[in-house]
Formats: structure tokens, C-alpha cells, sequence
């Protein structure tokens, strides 16, 4: 195929608006509101799953620390009346993301799988990513993390460690979808099975708030969610146009009204 | 206006121009070197030490975090390109609209330019986390098969820069040949052997002259719009974001204003101490002053008419994100620093409506460096106050500069001085030939009606 006829190959592609949708997966999470409890059991799966550097008491304090999922807390209302809120935040893997058009050197770009992924080795750590997200779960390496003896033995292999200097964010466990289309591959099939990979924060939630899984699939169990709780459903930010593929379900609050 | 006269008392002639400029380049005092050593020895102290110590530590050693990302970095990058985009610029306006008095002052502009962009450059290398991969961000073939991304204004400014760099060194050298071959017969020794090459045969004939006024000519128009595109693209790295007090279409005209601000400003500082410092009295005067002046004001008018039109903006969205972060800018935790640049940079250059003042050397001095002082802070504001109030109120802080930034903001001050000083030694820092052209012809009474040296108003 001369250069040229690729090139009209991949213009009719990718000029088509909703070329996301040809993609083989829609990887989606919904998160819902009303069963989350802030236990923080998905910040530490994650946190085990992934790599994640322990930052240490002194970058802690200057707001250096590494998460990739994490718990905002929100306080809702005036004294007495007062309240807390909290809701997870990660990456929400948008369609339109704008963290992918100003890298310089494509180090994140949008996938197969309709994720937003982030290539370690090709980050020059311009950071311009983590200004562009409105969702701020961008985070840099600021030094080379190191784990004391014996923690660098529960790392875990099927990720990389990140160097200093380079940008990081929530991969919805990408090693995790990799074995499971590996897997799916060799024995056959066509499509990886609901229910068949779920990131670590969605593994470890204790009750159940997050759930993982093929948008493109209707069947799916977060399709079915999505579709049976409508009329709450919201993604964060939606103004911004940023399309995200992270879904929540809003808290139904007896004594909001 | 005073008269332009040679030690002898007789009016100005071509040989006196080789000969005050030259002197320049040949004749260096004591005070010279203590001042190269002394502004070498802070660039490697202060910048090239604690950049070393950052490449081994990361970016932890500056005083970066989460929502602050970016930081002096970023504003000194910004402050170095802005501070740059005055010299050619103008001295491309100038040629353009044929002022004289441009004459004397637009070598030490331009110089300005290159140097400051060569030192903004740096920036780039000091502000990413991984310097040593930098190269990817560049457009060329290579065995991974991957391009740039097109589509970021990073990579624009990449190419934008790389493209001015480019443009204004030609110019300034193009510019310097005929000067380049004016010092070649005037020097001796390793001296000559440089001009010689520098000059590339100058003979200073019929044609020749045709030439580079041609060619000068047409890299001026070149250069017009190259400068406030570059500037332009710089401000996209910022308004093509989503972060509320960023997001402003506005920001284009403001930076491309803001650093013409500066970098007139720059010159007015650079001028000054050319001219103290190399007895250029005769060819740099209150007229030069004078007109940087008015052109100063006009450009801060601009500048708080900018700011004002940002502020409504912000206001005018009704969105509680974009009110939190006018807020934060006004009132909150950098506000004392916004008030001292809306002081240093809107309410001080008003004095330049009075002419005793535009005049008045030392007054024009200490208000060019606080217009810079303001314009420095400006960038930093952009930076840190946008940062600090996004979207989501959980991820809000506060970004203060480290140590290891500080200095090295110390030390690129030292590196564009020490820029400067080999550079007054090498290129002959007043256009001798240009000047010549304002005097008139060798014999001729002077001054001659019509072809009066600098006049008063341009």
C-alpha cells in the first residue's frame, strides 16, 4: 500500500466525528455515590496494583504525593447544617481529552480501547497535561521514588516503575485488560467477557460502588447500570466538553430537600 | 539637542563613528573583565550548579506540586521571549517606517533579542522533567517512526521559536556585515583574522549595498509577523487549556502586547548602560529616551486596557470557577503581588506623559526596570494564581518557588549579562554605517538643512 493510499485510509477514518466508537472497546466505569463510603480501600488496591510511589512525609506535605485514585472531600452546606462529601476521582479516560492534544511528543494518546494512556518512555515531563485536565489526576514524578527493602519485592512485575521526570495517571489497569484480550485471543473469542477484568479499585470495593466494564457491550453490567439509574447518572465536568468515560451516580439524599 | 561634535571641536565625521566604535571593541578597562568575571562566575554558580543538581534530583529540587505543575520556569521561559520580542521588532518598525533615530540604538536591541531568546530557550531544557529526551519534540526522521504531535501549541512554540531564533540572528548578522568589514580594516592581529570571516568579503560596492538593503529590507517584513505570531503561540500554550482564569481568547493580543511592554522597556535599560558605560553619549540621546518613552506609554495604556478587558471577561463568564479565580487573583494568597504589578506596570508609566520626565535619564531607568520587575510578576501571576483555583476545589493550592529557582532566576540574569558583554566585544554594539548615513557626505558643511542629525520628533 503506497503512502499516499494510507493516508486516505486513515483521513476517512479518523475525519468521521465519532471515530471513537469504531474502536474494539468502550471501557467504561460507573461510579455510584450512594454506596460509596469513603472507606479508601480502592486508593490502596490501586496503590498495590500499580507501582505507586511512596512519596514520603516531606513531598507529602508540599502536595507531591502520587494517587491515582483518590477521595475529594467536600463540605456541603453552612454550620449547623453542615455536611461532608466525597467523591472518588480518577482518570476519567475522556473521548475528547484535552491532556492528548497538547502533549508534544504524543506520550498520551487515546487507544484501541477507547482509554487515555500514558507511555512513560515517551514523556519528556512537559507537564502540560496535568494543566490541561480539569480533572487534575495527572501526577508527576517529582524525584525518583525508591521502595526500602523488602517493599521492592511486593512490586508488582506486570508494571512498570516510573523514573523522575516523568507524568503518570490511572491506566483503568491496563495490564489488567491486556491479559484478559491476550487471553480472549488465544482461546478463540472474539471479545473479552463482562466481567471478565476489573481494575483493581473496582476488585477491592467493599461495597460494590464501582463497576467496570464494555460500554459497547448493552448487556454489560455497567451498561445495565447506566441505563437502569438514568436519572441519576452525571459525569463530572460535562460542560467542558471532554466526553469522559467515567459515570457517576448521584447520592440520593434524604434530607437534601 | 546637543551638538554632535569630535574632540577636536569640528562636527562629526565618518572616520570620528569607526573611530568612538571601534574603540569599543578594541579598547577594554579593567572594569570590563571584573564585570565578564563576575557575571560568568554567577552563571555558573547560580544557574548552572543548581540546574546540575536538579537533573540529578528531578524537578522535586524546584518548588513545584499538584495543581502547581508549572512554575518560575515556565515565567521565566515567558519573561526571556517577551523581553526578546522588542529589539527586532522594533527595529524592524522602525527600518520599515525609516526612522533615523532608530539608527543608533537597533544593534543593541537586536543583540537584546538573540540573547534573551537564547537564554528562554534554556528555559525549555530547565522546565521539562526529562531535558535529555528533548529532542523528540523536534520534527525529524528517525528510527522509531514516530512524529511530534501537530496538533500541540507546545510543538507550535517549539517551531515558533526555533523559527525567530533563526530569523533575528540572520538579521542582526546580515545587518553587521558592512560594520563586520569596517572593524576588518581598522583591526589588527586575531581581531582582523575574525572580521575578515565575518565580514564574508565585504567591499562596499554599488551592488553590494543594493543587496543588503534589499535583503535587509525583506527580512524586516519577514520578521514583523513572525514576532507577534511567536508570541501569540506562546499565549496558546496557556489559553488552549481549560483552566478557568487561562481559557481566555484575549490572550494572544495580551502576551504579544505585554512583551513588546517589556522588551521596550529592556531596551530603555540596555540603552542606558551602553551609554554610560562606553561613552556613546554622542549617538545615544535624550531623543532616543524620549521616543522609547511615548512608545512605553502608549504600550502600558494598552497593557492596563488589556487587563481591564481580562478582568471583565472573567467577570462577565457568571461562572462560579472563573469568579473563584478572579477572586483569588485580586484577593487571595499572591494578591499583594498583583497590586505591585498593577502599580509598576499600569499606574507608574504614567509619568512618562511628562517630557522632563522621558528626558530624564535616571527616572526613565529605575521605571524601565520596575516596568520589568511588574512584567516579571505578571508571568508569574498567569502561572501560579491560574493553577492554584481549577475546577475542582479539592485539588486547589499553593505554589511557592524553591530556593534552587530563585537562583537560577539570579543566574539568567547573569547568563544574558555575560551574552551581552561577549557580544559588545564582537559586534560593534552601534551600526556605524547607518549612523554615517544620517550625517551627510565628508565635507559637507554640517549640519545641513534636511539631513539634520536625530531629529526631535520621529
Amino acid at each position: 500500500m503506497s503512502l499516499v493510499e494510507q493516508w486516505r485510509k486513515s483521513w476517512e477514518k479518523y475525519s468521521k466525528p465519532g471515530y471513537y466508537d469504531e474502536f474494539d472497546y468502550a471501557w467504561t466505569m460507573s461510579i455510584d455515590l450512594d454506596k460509596c463510603t469513603g472507606c479508601e480501600a480502592c486508593v490502596t488496591a490501586c496503590q498495590a496494583e500499580n507501582n505507586l510511589p511512596i512519596v514520603g512525609e516531606e513531598d507529602f506535605s508540599r502536595g507531591r504525593e502520587i494517587k491515582w485514585i483518590r477521595i475529594e472531600r467536600y463540605w456541603v452546606g453552612e454550620y449547623p447544617n453542615i455536611k461532608l462529601g466525597f467523591i472518588p476521582m480518577l482518570c476519567q479516560h475522556c473521548d475528547a481529552a484535552p491532556c492528548e492534544t497538547v502533549c508534544p511528543v504524543s506520550a498520551t494518546y487515546h487507544n484501541q480501547d477507547g482509554l487515555n494512556t500514558q507511555i512513560y518512555n515517551r514523556c519528556i515531563g512537559t507537564r502540560a497535561c496535568a494543566v490541561y485536565c480539569p480533572y487534575e489526576v495527572r501526577y508527576f514524578n517529582f524525584t525518583t521514588y525508591h521502595w526500602d527493602a523488602p517493599l521492592e519485592q511486593q512490586l508488582n512485575p506486570d508494571v512498570t516503575v516510573r523514573e523522575k521526570g516523568v507524568m503518570e495517571k490511572c491506566t483503568f489497569c491496563i495490564q489488567r485488560i491486556r491479559q484478559a484480550k491476550d487471553r480472549a485471543k488465544d482461546d478463540g473469542r472474539r471479545r473479552v467477557r463482562d466481567g471478565e477484568v476489573q481494575p483493581a479499585c473496582v476488585q477491592t470495593c467493599p461495597s460494590q460502588a464501582l463497576v467496570f466494564g464494555d460500554r459497547k457491550d448493552p448487556d454489560s453490567q455497567v451498561s445495565q447500570m447506566i441505563a437502569m439509574e438514568k436519572s441519576r447518572a452525571y459525569r463530572v465536568l460535562e460542560a467542558l466538553n471532554t466526553s469522559p468515560s467515567v459515570v457517576y451516580l448521584k447520592k440520593v439524599d434524604d434530607d437534601a430537600s | 539637542m546637543q551638538a554632535k561634535v569630535n574632540p577636536v571641536g569640528e562636527p562629526l565625521q565618518y572616520a570620528d563613528v569607526n573611530r568612538d566604535v571601534i574603540r569599543s571593541l578594541t579598547q577594554t578597562g579593567r572594569r570590563y573583565y571584573i564585570a565578564l568575571a563576575t557575571a560568568f562566575g554567577l552563571t555558573i554558580v547560580c544557574f548552572f550548579f543548581p540546574w546540575f543538581y536538579q537533573l540529578y534530583y528531578g524537578l522535586g529540587a524546584a518548588g513545584m506540586n499538584h495543581p502547581g505543575v508549572w512554575g518560575t520556569y515556565l515565567a521565566n521561559f515567558i519573561f526571556w521571549i517577551g523581553l526578546s520580542h522588542s529589539g527586532t521588532l522594533l527595529s524592524c518598525v522602525l527600518h520599515l517606517t525609516n526612522s533615523t533615530w532608530r539608527k543608533a540604538m537597533y544593534r543593541s536591541a537586536e543583540a537584546m533579542t538573540l540573547f534573551s531568546l537564547m537564554v528562554a530557550a534554556t528555559f525549555v531544557m530547565v522546565h521539562v522533567g526529562r531535558p535529555w529526551f528533548i529532542h523528540w519534540a523536534l520534527p525529524y526522521s528517525n528510527q522509531m517512526e514516530l512524529w511530534p504531535n501537530f496538533r500541540s501549541p507546545l510543538l507550535f512554540d517549539v517551531m515558533a521559536i526555533a523559527t525567530y531564533l533563526t530569523g533575528s540572528s540572520i538579521f542582526i548578522y546580515m545587518g553587521s556585515i558592512p560594520d563586520f568589514a569596517a572593524a576588518r580594516d581598522r583591526t589588527a592581529g586575531w581581531r582582523h583574522h575574525m572580521y575578515v570571516l565575518l565580514s564574508m568579503g565585504w567591499r562596499g560596492t554599488d551592488k553590494e549595498w543594493h543587496r543588503l538593503g534589499w535583503a535587509y529590507t525583506f527580512l524586516a517584513v519577514l520578521i514583523i509577523p513572525l514576532a507577534v505570531s511567536v508570541h501569540s503561540i506562546v499565549s496558546w500554550d496557556f489559553a488552549m487549556s481549560l483552566v478557568p482564569a487561562l481559557h481566555q481568547t484575549i490572550f494572544a493580543p495580551y502576551f504579544v502586547v505585554g512583551a513588546i511592554y517589556s522588551g521596550t522597556a529592556g531596551i530603555v535599560t540596555v540603552m542606558f548602560v551602553l551609554r554610560k558605560s562606553m561613552n556613546f553619549e554622542q549617538y545615544i540621546t535624550e531623543v532616543h529616551f524620549d521616543n522609547l518613552g511615548k512608545l512605553l506609554l502608549a504600550l502600558s495604556l494598552m497593557w492596563t486596557y488589556i487587563n481591564i478587558v481580562e478582568l471583565f471577561t472573567g467577570w462577565y463568564s457568571g461562572t462560579s470557577a472563573e469568579h473563584e479565580a478572579l477572586k483569588f487573583k485580586l484577593f487571595g494568597y499572591y494578591a499583594l503581588l498583583y497590586w505591585e504589578m498593577i502599580l509598576f506596570c499600569a499606574v507608574a508609566p504614567l509619568l512618562l506623559i511628562s517630557t522632563r520626565f522621558r528626558t530624564s535619564l535616571v527616572p526613565m531607568l529605575i521605571l524601565s526596570i520596575a516596568i520589568n520587575i511588574g512584567m516579571y510578576t505578571e508571568r508569574f501571576l498567569i502561572v501560579a494564581t491560574s493553577l492554584s483555583r481549577q475546577y475542582l476545589p479539592d485539588a486547589w493550592g499553593l505554589y511557592v518557588p524553591s530556593l534552587v529557582e530563585i537562583s537560577i532566576l539570579v543566574g539568567s540574569l547573569a547568563m544574558f549579562v555575560t551574552l551581552f558583554l561577549l557580544f559588545v566585544k564582537i559586534f560593534p554594539s552601534v551600526s556605524m554605517y547607518e549612523v554615517k548615513e544620517t550625517m551627510g557626505a565628508p565635507g559637507r558643511e554640517f549640519p545641513e538643512k534636511g539631513t539634520e542629525l536625530w531629529p526631535k520628533t520621529q
